[in-house]
């Protein structure tokens, strides 16, 4: 099952999203003791390889594997200097020499994460790159549905926010529609990427319409840049189409739950109330991440010992 | 000078309209007889039976990166690559370091061709002066130099004041603007072809309309000044139906299309393959028809490589950080005889846009085959099978999107001005 390493959430198949799920439900019952640790990748090394700054992905990366015993290692070079210095891939192929168990990538230009796993030996885990996907982002997202709701499969999703330059929303469209949920995205026309509809997505400009008998709100971080990039005029006019609190809330199911992949901006895409209270369950998921994440590295890093010549030049 | 006999062969001469089984022989540098031969004593055989015999191809659109780059490509071994796919004559754009935006740079062009290579080459000048869309290059001085036309390629003049000056002023020489048209303010950062495929990707977005909105604006202006207008590299639907539209008000537009937009669609982005990125990107799959079809039908005139080598470490990067472009004229015959083979070009068609058409373009002699001619010929084998790899290539780079792959059709023996300077076997023979 599954390939060698985890670039996408486009690439698995149902039953691998499942058994990372049920992988996640018994990890998650290890962060619940008072010892959280066990010694299942012991002798193993994880380096998380963030060519992005990202302390909240990072830091959950490194909990999880250091949950699961792993010796883990940060390698944060700054995109800039690199580009001067050294090729990513040099960068990549140097760490690698070093045998390490799984390389945890981070970059923000898509496809990166695709081109290291060409070159290394060592399984990879991608954990963002560009507008492509964030697969642990939706894992987690998926898993912290799944408790809330006990499934996936009938649900209706509603995606708020700049999906155009979203991995988190990418990797959410094929991870709810793969599981049988129905998938919406709520956007000005701007933030929609043309053929998004080719994914098995409905789009939608009004909010309200787009949360109509919704299960779950997932909302997207605004980023101020955008505005230069003429995608949005102001964030006062963002909020007041786009943002949601409690009244704009009551368009979708009764017990609808929010989410949202942080980190947020308060006030902008989320009232200050709903954000810190049920039904944004946003804790949970960061919770989550850490118990999703062991299931990741469990099922990526904790294979047999690398075996040279199983991946060719 | 040596006399070649190619026998045997189906000779396909756009310029005389002869597609049938005839000898050719060449003589002096140029063609003496097609047909029945009369004394052939001493003439070298080429022996052409089950193969094509067409006036040498012409490119319109090449980069050979000397002077200032020759770590990817230079005039020797691009010339090499040239006529190792049945080009007898090459185009070769200004962006090189320095610009040819002057004629000592052009001289310097001129002279390293006629010494290191087997093909002809035709330098193209720039429009603006360090093709920085401001001041316009002394056209008059470039062509007394042999410049055949003027581009800022991919540095493309946004100005349209200064574009419609510079096509205004072509008339003094009567030499083409060519057009790399992409509206820059459209295009931003986008990188593959917008639509489901950047969206799958997660890559920024090249829209379409950057390319139909800049052909439009410049067709505008070659229909204001009565200039010849070249668009170089049509990608899109819509540019084709811009370009025909125009054409039947006979506004003098010309246009060139490369084997990659003909026969690849934007879905061979979705490895992240830094060999699949070019500009402008490839498109979907109904601007592949509309090209096809618009080259068909003779809307657009001309295949052209665009051959644009860059190193592997150049390629070998990030999606976004990677130059555009693919080599090209080694695989040209091969990737655009799937047009042939599909029914939608006839085979003197699919000679005459490599040759005739071309050089007919560009003002310059070849495209044919009649008596007297200059002796510019390929000998191809449509039917020859061969796998690609451009480490047994004649170029310095290797950035292809087809290597591995299964070619049919191949150039085995070309000819430049009566000496066999390729042959298949045999490699470059000269200089």
């Amino acid at each position: 099952m599954m390939g060698r390493d985890l670039l996408g959430i486009e690439d698995l198949e149902r039953s691998e999203l499942e058994r990372i799920l049920e992988t996640a439900l018994r990890m998650e019952e290890v962060g619940r003791r008072d010892v959280k640790k066990v010694p299942t990748l012991r002798g193993r090394t994880i380096v998380n390889l963030f060519f992005e700054p990202s302390t909240r992905t990072r830091t959950s990366f490194e909990i999880a594997g250091k949950r699961l015993s792993a010796d883990v290692v940060n390698f944060s070079p700054s995109s800039s200097s690199l580009t001067k210095a050294e090729s990513i891939l040099d960068t990549a192929m140097t760490l690698d020499a070093m045998d390490p168990d799984a390389v945890v990538v981070r970059h923000k230009v898509a496809g990166v994460p695709k081109r290291i796993a060409d070159a290394l030996q060592a399984p990879v885990i991608n954990a963002g790159d560009g507008a492509h996907e964030h697969p642990t982002q939706a894992l987690l997202d998926l898993f912290t549905v799944w408790q809330e709701k006990g499934r996936i499969d009938g649900l209706t999703v509603t995606i708020v926010g700049d999906v155009l330059h979203s991995r988190v929303a990418r990797s959410n469209v094929y991870a709810f529609s793969k599981l049988g949920a129905e998938v919406r995205l709520a956007a000005p026309p701007t933030m929609l990427p043309p053929g998004i509809e080719s994914l098995g997505v409905k789009s939608f400009h009004s909010l309200r319409e787009a949360l109509e008998g919704a299960d779950v709100v997932m909302l997207l971080r605004i980023q101020q840049e955008r505005l230069t990039g003429c995608y949005f005029p102001s964030i006062r006019e963002y909020a007041a189409n786009f943002g949601l609190d409690r009244r704009k809330l009551r368009f979708a199911k009764d017990d609808a739950i929010v989410m949202h992949p942080g980190p947020i901006n308060r006030g902008v895409e989320i009232s200050h109330d709903l954000a810190d209270h049920r039904p944004s369950v946003i804790l949970d998921q960061v919770r989550n991440g850490v118990a999703v994440r062991m299931a990741v590295l469990y099922l990526f890093a904790g294979r047999a010992p690398r075996d040279a010549a199983r991946r060719e030049g | 000078m040596a006399r070649i006999w190619i026998r045997g062969g189906r000779v396909l001469d756009p310029a005389s309209e002869r597609d049938e089984l005839a000898d050719v022989l060449i003589e002096d540098g140029r063609i003496a007889a097609v047909g029945t031969l009369g004394d052939t004593t001493g003439a070298e055989v080429i022996d052409a039976r089950g193969c094509w015999v067409a006036p040498g191809f012409v490119d319109l659109h090449v980069h050979l990166r000397e002077p200032g780059q020759e770590y990817k490509e230079d005039i020797a071994s691009g010339g090499r690559c040239g006529v190792a796919g049945g080009f007898t004559a090459l185009a070769c754009m200004a962006n090189t370091q320095p610009v040819n935006d002057d004629p000592a740079v052009t001289e310097y062009i001129l002279d390293r061709a006629r010494q290191e290579s087997p093909a002809r080459v035709y330098p193209v000048a720039a429009a603006t002066r360090g093709q920085a869309g401001e001041v316009m290059t002394e056209m008059v001085a470039l062509v007394e130099a042999g410049v055949v036309a003027f581009s800022d390629d991919g540095k493309t003049i946004m100005d349209s004041g200064v574009m419609r000056r510079v096509l205004e002023y072509s008339g003094l020489v009567r030499v083409p603007v060519i057009t790399h048209a992409e509206d820059r303010t459209l295009v931003r950062d986008g990188v593959v072809n917008e639509g489901p495929v950047s969206t799958r990707l997660g890559l920024p977005g090249n829209p379409a309309v950057a390319e139909v909105v800049h052909v439009a604006r410049d067709i505008m202006l070659a229909e204001l000044t009565g200039a010849h207008l070249h668009v170089a590299h049509v990608s899109t639907a819509g540019a084709v139906a811009l370009i025909r539209a125009a054409r039947e008000r006979g506004v003098h537009v010309t246009a060139e299309v490369t084997p990659h937009h003909l026969t690849l669609t934007d879905e061979a982005t979705l490895g992240y393959d830094t060999n699949t990125k070019m500009a402008p990107p490839l498109r979907s799959q109904a601007d592949v028809d509309a090209c096809r079809a618009g080259l068909a039908d003779g809307t657009i005139d001309a295949i052209a490589t665009d051959h644009a080598p860059h190193a592997v470490h150049e390629k070998d990067v990030e999606f976004t950080a990677a130059p555009p472009g693919v080599i090209g004229l080694e695989t040209a015959v091969p990737v655009t005889l799937d047009l042939v083979r599909a029914g939608q070009l006839a085979p003197l068609e699919w000679v005459r846009r490599l040759s005739t058409n071309p050089a007919r373009i560009i003002h310059r002699p070849g495209g044919s085959l009649a008596v007297g001619a200059p002796a510019d010929v390929t000998v191809i084998d449509p039917e020859r099978r061969w796998i690609y790899d451009p480490a047994k290539g004649f170029s310095k780079s290797r950035n292809s999107p087809w290597i591995g792959r299964e070619m049919i059709g191949r150039a085995l023996y070309t000819i430049v001005g009566g000496t066999l300077v390729y042959d298949a076997e045999r490699g470059v023979l000269a200089p």
